[in-house]
């Protein structure tokens, strides 16, 4: 069914928060133009993994990442890779939304100015313009770009998260329960966004509702105990999970 | 799965509608046997009673779909609870169209007793119903002991149902060739086989829906067919 390039390639990945084992072994393969579900109980690992993605866990300092993780064949963990430029490929959006204290405009311009995408005032603009547009936020957000991006509502701050995160131009996207704090109306409106996000990127989502990994991906991980249980076409793990840990935790039969 | 859900509502939910299609599936078994009875026996008020006895099957088998409804809307069920929920509304159809059989063939009876009976028909086709129905008890209980072992064995007897049918068909066109004055008898007697033969069908599709629950895939074998009687020509060979 899936015939997309491999974007991500992680092998035999490992995770230690000093002597607690968090991720074990786990070796997957995440495509390019696709929404990827990480599911799984609280403290199984999938937020852990997201992190290592995008070099995040570096900064928690008894966390130690062995193992192996490709973004298009090049290993993220090199010596040689800055995390800061490799975070401008590999975006975040995280559970609660965190807009800067500063102007709409400004949360989104951030990004691009500091690594220099933009030549001049108008060709910004262009980009916040765009990212605006990418998150569903333009309409609402265009008459008050001045404004503080904390003024506005749980679901529009969501959704300059996510345009601030777009308009680096990354090429991967990491969402870590990006609609937790939502309500259903703004939820929809982001499960929307995601849809459309695949289209450009490799889209990572971490999520507690199992309905709503059902709903935005194509592919879905089970996560249990720091192992990787199951990864799959997220059809086929809804129907007919191949393991019985899988089956047990989307049926609701264990926590 | 045994195991139980955290909800335990939801377990409650599933429970009944699995009651539910027991109480229509002896329901049903219960329409085919008498329904043969009848027959055999010319037992006129016996056949009432399966005419009337189809309203109850109808109507659970609505109860069952509503109900399936609600855990859909409700509970979003995933995986084997999925299957589950598929699978039952599936059954409950095929019970109903078993029990719709079940009733034609008691209209037919209630025509047939005014007839004079064709010798030995009615006892063939009481040994065929009893054979779709012993194939039904079977089904459902390779249901709900989610044994897709016996459902697969189930499902290959239907070759067995398929031959009786094919053996009254060739006796009712002799029957027919000899006197025409059997052929009203013999027209009813043949739709009467030709309901018990699409019975064994839909148990042969319950099974495949059990095969589908327990598996999570429909069988891909294509099952035995042995129902021969579109290629029977009307010449007679001498």
């Amino acid at each position: 069914m899936s015939t997309n390039e491999i974007k991500i390639s992680a092998k035999d990945v490992q995770v230690y928060y000093g002597e607690t084992h968090a991720i074990k072994d786990v070796s997957v393969d995440i495509e390019d133009k696709t929404v990827t579900a990480f599911i799984g109980p609280s403290g199984c690992g999938k937020s852990t993994f997201l992190r290592c993605i995008n070099r995040m866990n570096d900064t928690i300092d008894v966390a130690r990442v062995e193992g192996e993780i490709k973004l298009d064949d090049e290993d993220i963990y090199d010596k040689d890779v800055d995390p800061v430029q490799l975070r401008a490929k590999v975006g975040m959006v995280f559970q609660k939304p965190n807009p800067f204290p500063k102007s709409i405009y400004d949360n989104v311009a951030y990004g691009p100015k500091i690594h220099g995408l933009a030549k001049n005032k108008a060709e910004l603009d262009q980009i916040v313009e765009n990212a605006l547009k990418r998150a569903a936020l333009w309409d609402e957000a265009k008459d008050r770009l001045q404004a503080p991006g904390t003024g506005l509502s749980g679901g529009q701050q969501q959704r300059l998260c996510i345009a601030r995160a777009v308009a680096t131009e990354p090429e991967v996207l990491l969402m870590d329960e990006p609609c937790s704090a939502l309500d259903p109306i703004a939820t929809a409106q982001v499960e929307e966004l995601i849809d459309e996000l695949k289209q450009n990127y490799s889209v990572v989502i971490v999520t507690h509702s199992m309905q709503q990994a059902a709903r935005v991906s194509q592919k879905t991980a089970f996560f249990h105990l720091g192992n990787l249980v199951e990864y799959g076409e997220t059809g086929q793990i809804f129907t007919n999970p191949n393991d019985k840990r899988t089956e047990s935790y989307i049926t609701g039969r264990i926590g | 799965m045994e195991d139980n859900h955290i909800q335990s509502v939801f377990d409650r939910d599933l429970e009944r509608i699995q009651a539910l299609i027991m109480k229509m599936g002896g329901l049903v078994e219960m329409s085919i046997l008498d329904a043969v009875k009848s027959l055999a026996t010319r037992d006129e008020e016996l056949a009432a009673q399966v005419r009337e006895n189809d309203r109850k099957i109808d109507a659970l088998e609505e109860e069952i779909n509503e109900e399936a409804a609600r855990i859909i809307a409700l509970r979003a069920p995933t995986a084997s609870d999925l299957r589950t929920v598929l699978t039952v509304m599936k059954i409950s159809a095929n019970l109903e169209r078993v029990g719709d059989y079940a009733k034609n063939m008691a209209k037919r009876t209630s025509v047939l007793v005014q007839m004079s009976p064709i010798e030995g028909s009615a006892k063939s086709i009481r040994r065929m119903g009893q054979e779709v129905e012993s194939m039904l008890k079977e089904a459902l209980d390779s249901y709900f002991q989610r044994d897709a072992g016996l459902a697969q064995e189930v499902r290959q007897r239907d070759v067995e149902v398929d031959q009786m049918y094919n053996a009254l068909f060739r006796e009712f066109l002799t029957h027919m060739m000899e006197d025409p004055r059997n052929i009203t008898a013999c027209m009813h007697l043949h739709f009467i086989a030709k309901n018990i033969e699409r019975m064994g069908d839909h148990v042969t599709s319950i099974c495949e829906q059990v095969i589908y629950l327990v598996t999570g895939e429909m069988p891909e074998d294509s099952r035995v067919k042995e129902d021969r009687t579109a290629f029977v020509s009307m010449e007679r060979d001498g």
